[in-house]
């Protein structure tokens, strides 16, 4: 059980997204979105490929810069100092070229922590002990993905960013990350997801972002996103038809 | 044919008998590749890994200039380096020249555009895997400098053996700052050269294997370097 996640602390929220747009290549890829994300739960966002998902997670952690518009973390814009209180798990987990416990101990580091025994914990939470001493780069896909799940949330996170980190995996692994995701949620840990996985969003979303074409065209509660969607281009998603 | 088989007994010969001479050649050899190997490691390394990570004015001109440097010729270096020791050059004064100190400073002109062109390749390719990780994760750039070393260890191990290889096999340069004094500053290039000259082709061509194994050697275990870290994962 992970141990540093308090109910408290939701210093960073709320996050208020203003007017952000981000045009790469003389393509207008973030268009104006706008928004306030919840301090608290699992943010889901959605929508087809070229949306735009990705790149709007990347500008909330600070991996892309906006042309326009700003992000601010409890009224603050968006600074080395917050990001350390970020983490953030990719579709491609980069995985350092050491052992899976030398991957956990790096993070830690960086962080201060210097016990490894912290490591080991985090790792059996992800089931991958068995594995501290094995060269990291020789797992599985499932495998590397709770490890980089494992080396996130060794940081104590106060927001988690997961950009489709279960895409490609099976559903043994999926079962694993978003049991991980539901408990760290519950001991307070903002997370905001991005996926395709309609099943995964509707069993762990709080509330629902849907982009298309780099405008946000929806935000609300999960429950309502997925009972009636407002805009056309949700709807035909969410009935499995092409957005174009 | 006879030459070949003739030189190759006499190598082993000087090898089996560890003949004065042979030894003390081949122990100034290694001592003089190995010093500037390391002096050209010591700088050459953070150079490559700067360029590799960081971006800033003249970073594309600086790597294009040293991997243009990677074909430096040594009898130009090795004439530099004799102006810059004689008496009347600037460095005169330290009275190097024909000493293994000059013969390691050519060297270490040769070899350092290497390790930096090389490391800085090595080192960008694994900056473009990790950059966005260390980004997310704020990694001060010092520790993202010493983990890309780290991480790219036996990569760069290949790169310190490409170096070695160069320097061990080097006559141009060390034969003009060297003079290829005897008991001083012979080592097996020159010595190759001088029983060359002197038409000793059976002793030049014996040196000659000996140097082709040494050789033979760094790159076979360069070679098994990188094949256990590939099996291990770690490149």
């Amino acid at each position: 059980m992970f141990n540093s996640h308090s109910t408290s602390k939701n210093h960073l929220a709320p996050i208020l997204v203003d007017n952000i747009s981000l045009e790469l290549n003389n393509r207008l890829l973030i268009n104006g979105i706008s928004c306030q994300i919840n301090a608290k739960g699992i943010s889901v966002i959605m929508g087809p490929n070229g949306a735009g998902k990705s790149l709007f997670m990347r500008c909330l952690h600070g991996l892309a810069t906006p042309n326009s518009g700003q992000i601010f973390y409890a009224e603050k814009p968006l600074s080395p100092d917050i990001q350390k209180q970020q983490s953030m798990v990719f579709q491609s987990p980069t995985i350092l070229r050491r052992t899976v416990l030398a991957n956990m101990l790096f993070v830690a580091r960086q962080r201060g922590q210097l016990n490894p025994k912290t490591s080991i914990e985090y790792l059996a939470q992800v089931q991958l002990e068995h594995l501290a001493q094995h060269p990291a780069r020789l797992l599985s896909g499932g495998e590397k993905q709770r490890l980089a799940l494992a080396r996130a949330l060794i940081t104590r996170p106060t927001i988690l960013f997961l950009d489709e980190a279960t895409s490609n995996l099976d559903p043994t692994s999926t079962e694993t990350i978003e049991k991980n995701l539901q408990l760290v949620d519950q001991q307070g840990t903002k997370i905001i997801l991005v996926t395709h996985d309609i099943g995964q969003a509707k069993r762990l979303a709080d509330d629902v972002l849907f982009l298309n074409r780099g405008i946000l065209t929806e935000h609300g509660p999960a429950r309502s996103f997925f009972k009636s969607p407002a805009s056309a281009a949700a709807k035909s998603y969410l009935a499995g038809q092409l957005v174009l | 044919m006879t030459i070949y088989s003739e030189s190759f007994f006499a190598a082993f010969n000087l090898l089996a008998t560890a003949d004065k001479d042979l030894v003390e050649i081949l122990y100034l050899s290694i001592n003089v590749s190995l010093l500037s190997l390391a002096l050209s490691c010591f700088l050459g390394l953070p150079i490559g890994a700067i360029l590799a990570i960081r971006q800033f004015p003249m970073r594309n001109l600086l790597v294009g200039i040293f991997n243009a440097m990677m074909g430096l010729p040594p009898v130009v270096v090795g004439l530099l380096v004799y102006l810059h020791l004689s008496r009347s050059g600037p460095f005169g004064w330290l009275g190097l020249l024909y000493t293994p100190e000059a013969m390691i400073i050519a060297q270490m002109i040769l070899i350092t555009p290497i390790i930096i062109a090389l490391s800085c390749q090595v080192l960008e390719d694994l900056n473009e895997d990790y950059k966005d990780f260390f980004s997310s994760l704020v990694v001060p750039k010092r520790t993202a400098l010493v983990a890309y070393i780290v991480d790219a260890r036996y990569s760069l191990l290949t790169v310190v053996l490409a170096g070695f290889g160069r320097a061990i096999s080097e006559v141009g340069a060390v034969i003009i700052v060297g003079g290829n004094i005897d008991h001083l500053t012979r080592v097996m290039t020159t010595a190759i050269a001088l029983e060359t000259s002197k038409g000793e082709l059976e002793l030049a061509l014996a040196l000659g294997f000996i140097l082709l194994g040494i050789s033979l050697a760094v790159n076979f275990f360069a070679q098994w370097l990188k094949a256990t870290a590939k099996r291990r994962a770690y490149v």
